[in-house]
């Protein structure tokens, strides 16, 4: 077994999210030990941990970190993504609601490794009960002392996906709409408030005190060389045993759902697996050893993604399915660039008409056309993540996208296990119909 | 306290006080029930912005009411995660015991159903959030005694 707690440690036989009780386990002892180095020093050791961002895209924290414009000409910015909105996503918020105190805690860290002392924390507006934890955290850890000069804003979103993205929360958080902004200019240089501004996601920051703790060469030896240290993956679906794992990363797929999910529910066969949220390609029975690390899953051709594994039984339409993510994408795209705006839109067109049997071969030829034309081609990665769920599933089901066109109807005749499924039909209301020319 | 003054505390939190719009017209409409024009005009004065962009603001966000809702909000979420394990059948359980379609409030003002994205309670689904609330996992035969205690309780 590869289960490791670095960041949910003591989270289940403790209450973490008192102060007292977070201290008792050596809680805010890595804050003492950071701010006894030089803030090059700190980040040092954040480089030499290879830490990656947990959030999704991966790339290097410390490397990140370095960036940010220190000059001094402006105010530096800490801002924390709590947006946790990837469907099969739920991490962030398991560690919030367990041991906030690690979060805060890691926020004092980063902050004084870019020499901020502006921490604005950006959680989502559904998370009620996490935000009140979180508060109390920050209020009892700032009356404690713990703050130094630093101030921590926790800043609640209302319900947009988008606001993940990191440009479109900071124009959230600076009260606009939350669109993506075009980069250049990146964050580092010219991010929120048009200051320098890091951008971490909460599972990223949390992890930084454990490696101060460790020692960042003890953190590097964790897992795979290039992928070191722990991830709580969020393991979802048809699964008997779903919830939040933390787990060495190269943990094996299969060890996930088999031996720690139990495996697939009700005794069902296993039809695919979405290792990453719903944004990333799909996965087949046959890519069951694929460790879970983000070289070995991108060269199984998906993401790591946001670690939210979706476990999928053979019930399952995959048009209906495909049909379901869409239209999700297309609720969330925020209609700033076109590709996405109007690309997600046919997408759902043309999914419904293969879905109701009204399509013919031509439509997936012009479906996979549409993905074709809104991949690498966004303002942001939200284009992209609308076409990796279907384009992926069209590839790896071809012969059940063409049985619905084929048999004209789908092939599970009312039996599907996400059989009529809605999406949210009150948001959706006022998209306007668009007729897809053949 | 009065609207105008809680607003200004929210509004010294940030470094720029356009920052306090979404805290501001949640404020609003925690106090209203949904964000009235009028609600909107005294969010907009309260942080010199117009009526016209603290609206579109509230537009882009789907947790801002800008039409009045039930006394209690049922919310079904139907994403993946929870579709896979049944989420439908819980929507037409509410549908069933309230009498009203996804997106409509019932007769009596007491709840509006909504069907909803990812709630990012997958580990435990089908996930229903009342009042803001999570209650995970909800399964059809749960809810006429979760519809039966929010009419009671209105």
């Amino acid at each position: 077994m590869t289960a490791r707690s670095l960041l949910l440690e003591h989270a289940y036989d403790r209450d973490l999210t008192q102060l007292g009780e977070y201290r008792a386990v050596g809680g805010y002892g890595a804050l003492a030990t950071a701010r006894a180095l030089e803030p090059a020093g700190l980040l040092d050791q954040i480089i030499t941990s290879n830490l990656r961002g947990r959030g999704g895209a991966g790339f290097p924290t410390g490397r990140k970190a370095s960036l940010v414009d220190r000059s001094g000409a402006k105010p530096t910015y800490l801002v924390v993504n709590a947006d946790e909105s990837e469907p099969g996503a739920f991490k962030d918020r398991e560690i919030m609601f367990r041991n906030p105190h690690l979060l805060v805690e890691g926020c004092l860290i980063a902050a004084h490794a870019i020499e901020s002392r502006s921490i604005f924390i950006y959680i989502r507006g559904e998370y009620l009960t996490e935000y009140e934890v979180l508060q109390r955290a920050v209020d009892d850890a700032h009356a404690a002392g713990l703050f130094d000069d630093v101030e921590i804003v926790v800043h609640r979103g209302a319900g947009a996906y988008i606001c993940g993205e990191e440009t479109a929360l900071l124009d959230s958080l600076e009260g606009r709409r939350g669109q993506p902004r075009p980069r250049p200019p990146f964050p580092p240089i010219q991010g929120l408030y048009s200051s320098p501004t890091q951008i971490n996601n909460v599972q990223t920051i949390a992890t930084i005190p454990k490696i101060i703790e460790l020692g960042a060469n003890e953190y590097v030896k964790i897992g795979p060389e290039n992928s070191p240290g722990t991830a709580v993956f969020s393991l979802s679906g048809n699964v008997v045993n779903p919830g939040n794992y933390e787990l060495e990363l190269g943990t094996p797929l299969r060890e996930l759902i088999y031996d720690i999910g139990g495996g697939v529910a009700d005794a069902h066969e296993l039809k695919a697996i979405i290792p990453g949220g719903s944004s990333v390609p799909i996965l087949t029975p046959d890519q069951l050893d694929t460790p879970l690390d983000y070289e070995s899953i991108a060269a199984a051709g998906s993401f790591f993604g946001s670690a939210a594994v979706i476990v999928i039984d053979d019930r399952c339409c995959m048009v209906q399915l495909a049909l379901r993510a869409a239209k999700f994408y297309m609720h969330e795209s925020c209609g700033k660039c076109t590709p996405c705006r109007e690309g997600t839109r046919w997408m759902v067109q043309l999914l419904t008409k293969i879905e109701e049997g009204r399509a013919d071969r031509a439509d997936l030829d012009l479906l996979a056309n549409v993905c074709d034309r809104v991949l690498g081609k966004s303002l942001c990665a939200l284009g992209d993540f609308a076409v990796y769920p279907v384009s992926s599933y069209m590839r790896k089901f071809r012969a059940e996208f063409e049985a619905h066109v084929d048999e004209g109807g789908c092939p599970f005749g009312g039996e599907s296990s996400v059989e009529g499924i809605l999406a949210p039909i009150d948001q959706h209301a006022h998209h306007p119909t668009v007729e897809v020319p053949s | 306290m009065e609207l105008y003054t809680a607003i200004q505390q929210l509004r010294a939190q940030y470094p720029e006080s356009r920052s306090a719009v979404m805290p501001a017209l949640r404020l609003a409409q925690d106090r209203y029930g949904w964000l009235s024009p009028e609600a909107l005009r005294e969010v907009a004065e309260a942080l010199d912005l117009t009526p016209a962009y603290c609206k579109a603001i509230a537009s882009f966000y789907d947790m801002y009411h800008l039409a009045p809702v039930g006394r209690h909000l049922v919310e079904v979420c139907t994403n993946l995660p929870c579709a896979l394990v049944g989420a439908q059948r819980v929507v037409e359980a509410f549908e069933l015991e309230l009498g009203i379609a996804a997106g409509e409030t019932s007769d009596d003002g007491a709840v509006t159903l909504r069907a909803i994205e990812c709630a990012g309670g997958c580990g435990r689904a089908p996930v229903v959030v009342v009042d803001n609330r999570y209650r995970e996992p909800v399964h059809p035969e749960d809810v006429p005694a979760i519809v039966e205690r929010l009419r009671d309780g209105s």
